[in-house]
């Protein structure tokens, strides 16, 4: 039976050149978490089923310091690896690809030219373009907007934002997982920014409701704190696969113990 | 060991690269036959399209075919189902036909393509499983599987169907998996690999 994935995330910024995975809430006060290809290969021992490199600077030289993390890493690591940040056309795709990436993640570039999705899928294939959607909720209840009723019973639509959460888009989340699926995109990466940094868990509801509304894998991202909320981005936000990234680099918890409680609870992992 | 690696346009070849040095084995990738006559062994990548990997590979299709008569070839992914006699992948097309079988997409009430990590049951002995035991998780990424005679079947996998997940007739083999990203799992099956690429 195909498991359920747990992927750790490494935001890579550099200092002095060099790659390092910091951890910050909402980027500000970012706590150095170490060196990348360390980080990464502890990640691999531990029993990780993916990897997701990000690079927040999303910079020229940030895609260069990214290219050269990458190379390390795939030469040590044989599990699937995932590199976003500032991806803008084919070429940063292909140079990403080359340098041993397996897929990219698109998120601000994809809204600007969704054209991006379509021309990446056709030349490199659906399964190495992940488009990542970061949303927020938003109340004001409109006409048109996918609707979803929230855990205390209140009601709001999720909008699209980009430039890591700066810039809202007036996009209905939903119809852009839908979207992106019909453009190319092989899997989503969805974060509720409500939600990210917050330890509070995954937003359910709309995890729930794109998982529902889209036949591709989607990956659940932003709020993990303990190992019952994976349970629940899994179960509950019927996700496919759940992200985290500070809980795993502070040693709060460990890969081996959260796949071993999720085994506990009847869920398929790899251990 | 010198492991050709055969370069036809398609995918990541790094990962499958890395993963034969890891083991100990040197990684030569090209397209050229002359320098493939010159390895021990011969791994067939592949991500894409049938059609477009069957198209890229034509022109070395015969010197592939006879090299395969003295040496240990692996098809990896796609490099498995272009080794079928045909795929129904856009359309029908013809395969290097060196194993008995045809491409057909999965089906099912499932996610299509099958993308993450899944379970081997073996159904018959092949060394390049030795050491792996039953029930082993490995990476998929796919759209497609090879229908076959049990017999060429060395593992199987259920993913809307129980489709054959690796296959193995005497020196060729295919896997629909990727061993390159597959862990120590993976490894252990890439170093098997190699060792049969010994005599």
């Amino acid at each position: 039976m195909l498991t359920k994935r747990i992927i750790p995330c490494l935001d890579v910024t550099f200092v002095e050149g060099e790659g390092r995975v910091v951890k910050g809430v909402e980027f500000v006060n970012l706590r150095d978490a170490g060196d990348p290809v360390n980080l990464a290969q502890r990640y691999n021992d531990e029993g990780a089923d993916e990897l997701v490199f990000l690079d927040i600077t999303a910079s020229h030289e940030g895609r260069r310091t990214m290219i050269e993390v990458v190379e390390k890493t795939a030469e040590q690591v044989f599990i699937p690896l995932t590199v976003g940040g500032g991806i803008r056309n084919i070429q940063d795709i292909e140079n990403l690809l080359c340098a041993g990436a397996d897929k990219v993640s698109i998120n601000t570039s994809a809204v600007k030219n969704p054209d991006l999705i379509t021309n990446a899928s056709d030349i490199f294939g659906t399964q190495c373009i992940v488009v990542a959607i970061d949303c927020r909720r938003n109340p004001r209840v409109e006409e048109g907007r996918t609707v979803v009723k929230l855990e205390d019973g209140s009601h709001a639509w999720y909008e699209v934002v980009i430039y890591g959460g700066r810039e809202p888009t007036g996009i209905d989340a939903i119809e852009w997982a839908k979207k992106v699926e019909k453009l190319g995109a092989g899997e989503i990466l969805l974060t509720s920014m409500d939600r990210d940094g917050t330890k509070d868990g995954y937003d359910i509801p709309v995890t729930r409701k794109i998982s529902e509304e889209v036949r591709i894998p989607v990956i659940a991202s932003g709020g993990a704190g303990t190992p019952e909320h994976f349970f629940e981005g899994f179960v509950k936000g019927g996700a496919d696969a759940c992200l985290a990234a500070s809980l795993f680099h502070f040693n709060e918890l460990s890969i081996k113990e959260l796949k071993e409680y999720l085994k506990s609870k009847g869920l398929e992992v790899r251990i | 060991m010198r492991i050709g690696i055969v370069d036809y346009g398609v995918g990541n070849l790094k990962s499958i690269s890395h993963a034969v040095e890891k083991k100990g084995g040197k990684a030569v990738i090209t397209s050229s036959p002359d320098e493939l006559r010159r390895c021990d062994g011969i791994i067939l990548p592949g991500v894409g399209a049938f059609r477009c990997a069957i198209e890229n590979i034509a022109p070395i299709k015969s010197e592939i075919l006879e090299l395969v008569s003295d040496r240990p070839l692996l098809g990896i992914c796609l490099g498995m189902q272009i080794l079928a006699s045909e795929s129904e992948e856009g359309g029908l097309h013809r395969g290097l036909d060196l194993i008995p079988g045809k491409v057909t997409r999965l089906t099912g009430d499932i996610k299509i393509p099958h993308m993450g990590w899944n379970s081997l049951r073996i159904t018959r002995y092949s060394e390049l499983f030795d050491g792996i035991e039953d029930g082993s998780y490995v990476y998929f990424v796919h759209s497609y599987f090879m229908r076959t005679d049990e017999r060429f079947v060395s593992t199987k996998t259920e993913y809307g169907v129980e489709f054959p997940s690796s296959v193995v007739r005497d020196s060729v083999m295919g896997t629909q998996f990727h061993p390159e990203k597959s862990g120590d799992t993976g490894l252990r099956i890439i170093e098997n690999f190699i060792d049969m690429c010994r005599r």
